[in-house]
């Protein structure tokens, strides 16, 4: 039953990716975004980590994806790709990423009978809680204060500020 | 061509799932958001498959830290989707910036730096 669930989640993640890729709106995209985080939520889920999964849910789906559509229909970009021929570059550079991309399915074919994963115990929200407030208490703060220093720096991009007319 | 039998064993995956199935799905999204990133030309969808490609090594940092037993790679991505977070605001904040000086979000179209 959990095979059947991970494999069905697979290929939901993977399908809903190449939406993103695949459509000309931008909308849509940011849709079948939504579906692949959803995905990816739930392999979290099948390795037993559900807080993460839920997180992940939480500022992903529900913070990320939110924004990248209101960006979207704040600039009213509907038009999608123009039908331009590419770079001869880009298709030097998707010539190697695909020749990279079989060496390494190859390569993990040949030799990567690595063990199955899922011990038997998986850590608990208490053990979660007490790492986060004691081993990574540091990191925790200067995560902190990094959302305060991003917060500060998209309210002044976002600020229409006289000065800028000279950058023109 | 003798790797190919073995390809095809991978394939046509066992039943059950292990460290290995959430490795080859993690690749795939990260190729899938690598190739977005080649082929699209519009700013806001390059970032959504950034965000792909970001998901991905995630997922196998998750894959790995469940495969390892300990709880700190688990911790790893719970900070890597808090400063995802962060980057993605930010980000978009750039690109709006960036439509209101050029009033487009082509990425052929945005040569300010070229010259």
């Amino acid at each position: 039953m959990a095979d059947f669930l991970f494999y069905l989640f697979a290929f939901l993640t993977v399908l809903a990716a190449m939406g993103v890729v695949v459509n000309r709106n931008a909308v849509n995209a940011a849709m079948c975004l939504l579906l692949s985080f959803a995905g990816v939520a739930a392999l979290f889920t099948m390795l037993d980590s559900g807080l993460l999964a839920f997180v992940f849910l939480l500022v992903y789906a529900g913070a990320v994806v939110v924004l990248f559509l209101f960006v979207v229909m704040l600039l009213d970009v509907q038009g999608g790709d123009p039908r331009k021929p590419y770079q001869p570059i880009t298709a030097a550079a998707a010539g190697v990423a695909l020749a990279l991309l079989t060496t390494g399915l190859l390569s993990l074919a040949e030799r990567g009978r690595l063990p199955g994963s899922v011990p038997a115990a998986a850590p608990g929200f208490k053990e979660f809680a007490a790492r986060l407030f004691t081993t990574y208490l540091l990191p925790v703060e200067v995560t902190g204060f990094l959302l305060l220093i991003a917060m500060l720096g998209v309210v002044v991009l976002s600020k229409r500020l006289e000065t800028r007319g000279a950058v023109k | 061509m003798s790797a190919l039998p073995s390809l095809l064993a991978v394939a046509s995956l066992p039943a059950e799932a292990g460290l290995n199935h959430y490795l080859l799905v993690s690749a795939l999204l990260f190729a899938i958001g690598f190739f977005g990133v080649l082929l699209r030309k519009n700013t806001l969808v390059i970032y959504m498959c950034l965000e792909l490609m970001l998901n991905a090594s995630a997922l196998a940092a998750v894959a790995f830290s469940r495969h390892n037993g300990t709880i700190d790679g688990l911790v790893l991505v719970f900070f890597i989707i808090t400063v995802a977070a962060a980057e993605v605001a930010v980000g978009l904040a750039i690109i709006v910036a960036l439509f209101r000086l050029r009033h487009t979000v082509q990425v052929e179209e945005l040569t300010l730096l070229k010259n």
